[in-house]
């Protein structure tokens, strides 16, 4: 079974929940990434996701299966957007179900911060300004790079459809 | 004669077993590769299907069996029978033919033979840089030669090339006087092998985000003498002025991570990864 695809239209979030469902799941969490309207400073108008495909739903693939076997979770699944999105729309949703909800919660949590650190992903956003970068790659091309620098350069308002603990509120 | 020369199918001669070399030459390997899996990749760059000749008892060969094969099914040993076997199983199909030792052969050489082949003689071959006899085995048989080489073996005759030599074939003066040079004896091999390491190979390259604009292009077919990807970036670097440095990069090989060291093969899809933003 696949647990991670790409889809290049909006990401039918009742169906994928559907795809988890099993009488022996006592609850479901899920995990939104939706296009922030500011990231440093700029006002971001478009986002422009492309993804080295192949490669992408291999690793997204282990990251989910990884999860699968680190919780004891029924069902997981990460759903990624690619091409042109606008302010609000989602680019990419994890969905965990499972007995009880703690371990819903971690799944969810380790899903999502994995696929950010480890799937062959890019991002430009483009600016009202009229400026353009990739995320990641431009502002830190002249010094390596830092592990802070991901979270700063991070896009989304993490939001949950139930509360979650990601949440950097 | 039709209007329209007929299809070129490929056709490699991997039957024999080499009695110099004490070695299944098609399993022989050049750059990481066996001879055979060579000859296929190179034959399909230039022709739709590829085949590979073989006696009965070679159908289980572990070298030969995951391929699409033509077996000997005309009496007799050696190249005539391969040759013939592949007639009767297409008999409206030419076939560009190819030794199993050949392992200089290249794209230009076989480009070059395609192009000039002449649909009306029996055969297209090149001549020998060394004696400037035709090479059969490096050739195209054309369908209306099936006739004369029933003829031609039931008179006893086994040799393609004394075949070609008494019937007349269309004959091309090779251009590359080392692109047929064959491979018959232990040094033979280990010379070729280490010619071969040193000689530029085309991979494939897929760029992506940052790296896809400023190399200007999604992907390209290169040569490079580079040995690795650490040494291909380096090279592209050069040449595209990439501004991520090497350390800030991953690199697939074959649609997987790979290492940095990996030694790289002809064919090999290699996609460097800009720090990645997904989410």
């Amino acid at each position: 079974m696949m647990h991670f695809r790409f889809t290049e239209g909006a990401i039918d979030t009742q169906s994928a929940r559907r795809e988890l469902q099993t009488s022996s799941a006592g609850g479901y969490v899920s995990f939104e990434g939706w296009v922030r309207d500011l990231n440093e400073g700029q006002e971001v108008t478009r986002l422009e996701y492309e993804a080295f495909q192949e490669l992408a739903v291999k690793e997204g693939d282990r990251i989910v299966a990884e999860a699968l076997r680190r919780y004891p979770i029924k069902h997981a699944l990460c759903i990624h957007r690619v091409g042109s999105l606008s302010v609000g729309d989602m680019a990419v949703w994890v969905g965990v179900s499972s007995a009880h909800r703690g371990e819903a919660f971690d799944a969810c949590r380790f899903i999502i911060d994995e696929v950010k650190h480890r799937v062959p992903i890019w991002k430009k956003e483009h600016y009202r300004s009229g400026d353009s970068g990739w995320v990641n790659c431009e502002r830190c091309a002249a010094a390596p790079q830092h592990a802070e620098h991901a979270e700063h350069a991070d896009h989304h308002h993490h939001r949950a459809a139930v509360p979650n603990p990601t949440e950097p509120v | 004669m039709s209007e329209f020369p007929s299809p070129v199918y490929g056709l490699i001669l991997a039957g024999g077993s080499s009695r110099r070399m004490r070695l299944d030459k098609a399993a022989l390997k050049y750059q990481g590769k066996t001879q055979l899996d060579r000859a296929f990749e190179l034959a399909g760059r230039h022709v739709m299907n590829v085949f590979v000749s073989v006696r009965a008892d070679q159908t289980l060969d572990p070298t030969r069996a995951q391929r699409p094969m033509i077996v000997d099914s005309v009496a007799g040993e050696g190249p005539i029978a391969g040759i013939r076997s592949a007639l009767a199983a297409h008999p409206k199909v030419a076939w560009l033919v190819l030794a199993c030792d050949l392992p200089y052969l290249s794209d230009a050489a076989l480009d070059f033979l395609l192009r000039r082949r002449d649909a009306a003689a029996l055969a297209t071959a090149y001549t020998s840089a060394h004696d400037g006899l035709p090479e059969p085995l490096c050739a195209i048989w054309e369908p209306s030669a099936a006739a004369a080489l029933a003829d031609y073996q039931a008179g006893g005759g086994h040799c393609p090339r004394k075949f070609l030599i008494r019937h007349g074939a269309r004959l091309l003066e090779p251009q590359d006087t080392r692109a047929l040079d064959n491979v018959n004896t232990p040094e033979e091999y280990r010379q070729a092998v280490a010619t071969l390491d040193k000689a530029p190979m085309q991979l494939k390259i897929q760029y992506y985000a940052l790296m896809r604009e400023q190399a200007g292009r999604s992907e390209e077919t290169l040569e490079t003498s580079s040995s690795t990807p650490a040494g291909l970036y380096e090279e592209l670097v050069a040449r595209y002025g990439f501004t991520l440095s090497r350390d800030q990069l991953k690199v697939a090989v074959n649609s997987e991570f790979s290492d940095w060291s990996r030694k790289l093969k002809v064919g090999d899809a290699v996609v460097f990864i800009p720090p990645v933003a997904g989410g």
